[in-house]
């Protein structure tokens, strides 16, 4: 084998703060190589360095055994190297090709004046997608209106229609359906045998242990090593990515009883996106919802906390309440830390302070108008207890980490004597530190009596701090777990029930 | 960076209204740099700054209401048509208030159910609320205006003429609202992150609602106090008003996206349009070029307050 791409020395650094330093490491022509590390680990920015987003702060990059100094991704196509982005960079209203060939139009002269020819795009996009083995895409669809699927197929046509021979996947599968990763994995596997050089990030170990060739690990902005896949255990992967045995990943799990007292009775619900849910939520329980990307359990949180219209029964201590607006569920004590926070659970731009007031103001106002004492104590004992970095309580959240991000969110509910948490992978794009007090968090919640439904698609954390698992598939329970007695090859049994017919 | 770029945009109008002030006081220094002038000034102003400090509730939910101007315009018409033809000057206010309030309440309902943006919306009131106004008028100016009315916009107390006293009393109202109540709190973040605020239990459809209504009251009391100026109202009064809000308001420093702003910055930004007015008068500068003028340096402050950043990144 060849070597394409020869990183040397490799560092780079964001307003004083190192992310990356002393990288050195290469890819074989032809080779899928698959880059891993925590959040933060500094893969992201590696990668824009090597498709010329970024430019590096001293070192080298060899191309095919010489030289290369990108200035801008252009410079990076131009030399072979193809980045498609977690966020596609599609225009929503043009069609496959259209978008396949975004400037550089083919077009034909008519009286001197050039006019684009879509017969010819048309033409040499079908004809590039044919070479790469990716069939049954709607070539004439316009982008806004393919599934996730298949406007990733079109990044990546869209790359070797440049001819490009070193493709650059930034989580290509994260967004994915089992279903659809199969055959993404299935094109890539053909394009490897075309001499394709890959080069992909992923979080999913399974997948890197299934499809890739040599995994590189970076930790804290170091390369950790690069292995062979088959000289190497995922168990040995996961300790490279954390520098610490997976055990201790998870605090130890209080030792307590968990009384029989019903918290929530969910019944008969449904919506277009879950059908007939059921389930008991007791006093003191974490109640583990796992499943796969789109198995509706996201919605099912975000239903019984009133931001989605839906059917059915919710009982709260025995009573029936009825919420169909966030602040109905607000009152009765039941709260959501969402999946996206920026979506929906922060307002940026504005301080944590604010931040943190915001769902909490009738507290902290009297007729209208806010106590700025009541309401600087109440952050304040917040940010202790959770330990949030910030500079000061004006600190605008935006400027915030994800970790510290998150535990705003925790905390404006904190203030409110939360029954029920609904927390949706609230462990989603924070650092292992973090998520760690994450945890310890809800140990101590549910010691002090507050219920937590806990939505994860990751299995180890489900499996380390649930008392109880539901998986779902397809918008149904398909199971109920005991987290003792159960792995997560259990877990994705019953996650991809239902997807197979 | 984001912490200097944050201080030029707070903080850098002021440097430029005070820039402005001393060009014109080199410039002309005995007609300019007068107390007499700077009383004129914020009379001149104080029109303007009231539909601005309206216009600032609706840019911070990230909306705009064009209609504000066409309201002044309907307000003073109805004030002073009622006050002549019942010779009462509180019902004459009264209905103005009311009718103001009344086409806010509309815009408000428009943009918060039938979710109309709130560009097309108020545009469309604005069309509509000129037509009322040339229905309401025959097209003709409303005379004969009682003294009592005249005084809202042309007496004063203590020598500090009342539109600028009602202008002040209304800066300080809208400063305690937005910086010092929950509801205040709503705005800010209604227009920061809608589906967030949502989530933390606010009302939406009522602070949307209430904002428009606001910049219909103050639209309303500016329209009063530009009739009663004028000791006639004018169909066609109000007509431009609203641009010069908005531009008060982006002066000032508030986000077009919403969720960030400043009332003070909002009474700058009205200032630096006024002085502008003032002096270029001061010096004879002919009005056409004036408003070549007034626009460069719209442009120039929008730029240098890093506004257009945020739409190239995101």
């Amino acid at each position: 084998m060849t070597e394409i791409l020869k990183i040397n020395n490799i560092g780079k650094s964001f307003s004083g703060v190192t992310v990356l330093k002393n990288i050195n490491f290469s890819i074989q022509k032809g080779e899928l190589h698959a880059i891993v590390g925590e959040n933060g680990a500094g893969k992201s920015t590696l990668m824009k360095i090597i498709a010329g987003e970024l430019e590096p702060e001293g070192g080298k990059v060899y191309l095919n055994g010489s030289e290369v100094k990108f200035h801008s991704p252009i410079d990076a196509i131009h030399a072979g190297i193809s980045l498609i982005h977690q966020e596609f960079s599609l225009v929503p209203q043009l069609t496959v090709y259209e978008n396949i060939f975004l400037g550089r139009e083919i077009s034909k002269k008519f009286f001197k004046i050039n006019f684009i020819d879509k017969k010819a795009m048309k033409k040499s996009a079908l004809e590039v997608l044919k070479t790469f083995g990716i069939l049954n895409i709607p070539i004439d669809s316009k982008a806004k209106d393919l599934s996730v699927a298949d406007k990733q197929l079109t990044e990546i046509a869209k790359a070797l229609s440049t001819n490009s021979n070193l493709l650059i996947m930034d989580e290509p599968t994260a967004a994915l359906t089992l279903r659809e990763t199969e055959l993404l994995f299935s094109i890539l596997k053909n394009l490897k045998a075309q001499g394709v050089t890959i080069i992909f990030i992923s979080h999913r170990l399974e997948e890197i242990f299934e499809i890739a060739d040599v995994v590189t690990v970076l930790r804290n902005g170091e390369l950790v090593g690069t292995k062979k896949i088959d000289e190497v255990t995922m168990e040995e992967v996961v300790s490279m990515m954390v520098g610490k045995s997976m055990k201790s990943r998870f605090p130890e799990k209080p030792i307590r009883e968990i009384s029989n007292e019903k918290m929530l009775e969910i019944k008969s619900l449904s919506s277009d996106a879950f059908k007939n849910v059921n389930f008991t939520l007791r006093k003191g329980e974490i109640l583990g919802i796992a499943g796969l990307v789109g198995c509706g359990n996201m919605q099912l949180g975000e239903s019984i906390f009133g931001l989605r219209d839906f059917k059915g029964e919710i009982y709260l201590e025995g009573k029936r309440v009825d919420i169909s607006e966030p602040i109905d569920a607000i009152k009765d004590g039941i709260f959501l830390v969402p999946e996206d926070r920026h979506d929906l659970g922060l307002v940026l731009q504005r301080s944590v302070k604010e931040n943190h007031a915001l769902p909490n103001l009738d507290l902290f106002s009297e007729f209208g108008f806010v106590s700025s004492k009541k309401e600087k104590r109440s952050v304040r004992a917040s940010i202790s207890y959770l330990n949030t970095k910030v500079s000061s309580i004006n600190q605008k959240v935006d400027n915030l980490s994800g970790g510290n991000q998150q535990k705003v969110v925790l905390g404006k509910w904190l203030v409110r004597s939360p029954k029920i948490l609904i927390l949706d992978e609230p462990t989603r794009g924070i650092d292992i530190g973090a998520k760690y007090e994450i945890y310890k968090f809800m140990y101590d919640q549910v010691l002090k009596g507050v219920s937590i439904i806990f939505i994860s698609s990751e299995l180890a954390e489900v499996l380390s701090l649930s008392d109880r698992i539901l998986v779902m598939s397809e918008g149904r329970i398909t199971g109920e777990l005991d987290p003792k007695s159960t792995s997560q090859e259990d877990i994705l049994k019953f996650a991809v029930k239902g997807k197979e017919s | 960076m984001a912490s200097s770029n944050g201080f030029i945009r707070k903080y850098g109008v002021i440097f430029g209204l005070l820039g402005i002030i001393i060009f014109f006081a080199i410039e002309s220094p005995t007609y300019f740099f007068t107390s007499s002038n700077f009383i004129l000034i914020s009379k001149q102003s104080s029109i303007n700054i009231l539909l601005a400090l309206g216009q600032m509730f609706v840019i911070l939910t990230a909306g705009i209401d064009l209609s504000d101007g066409a309201i002044a315009g309907l307000v003073g018409a109805v004030a002073a048509g009622v006050t002549v033809a019942t010779g009462n000057l509180f019902f004459g206010l009264l209905a103005g208030l009311g009718v103001g309030i009344g086409f806010g309440i509309v815009n408000g309902l428009i943009v918060a159910f039938a979710k109309v943006p709130a560009f097309i919306a108020t545009l469309a009131t604005m069309s509509a609320i000129t037509g009322i106004t040339l229905i309401y008028t025959q097209g003709e100016p409303i005379w004969n205006l009682p003294s009592s009315f005249d005084f809202i916009g042309q007496g004063s107390l203590l020598d500090i003429p009342f539109s600028i006293i009602i202008m002040a009393l209304s800066f300080v109202a809208v400063w305690i609202i937005l910086e010092r109540t929950k509801y205040g709190r709503h705005v800010y973040a209604v227009g920061g992150n809608i589906k967030a605020s949502r989530a933390a239990g606010v009302k939406i459809s009522s602070v949307l609602i209430s904002v428009y209504a606001i910049s219909g009251l103050l639209a309303a009391i500016g329209g009063i106090i530009l009739a009663s100026r004028l000791g006639t109202a004018e169909p066609s009064a109000g007509s431009g008003y609203e641009l010069d809000a908005i531009a008060a308001v982006v002066l000032g420093g508030t986000s077009l996206f919403g969720g960030e702003g400043w009332v003070v910055g909002t009474i700058i930004g009205g200032y630096i349009i006024a002085v502008l007015n003032n002096g270029m008068t001061i010096m004879n500068i002919s009005a056409y070029y004036q408003e070549v003028v007034k626009g460069l340096v719209i442009l120039l402050a929008v730029m240098l307050t890093s506004f257009g950043k945020k739409y190239w990144n995101e």
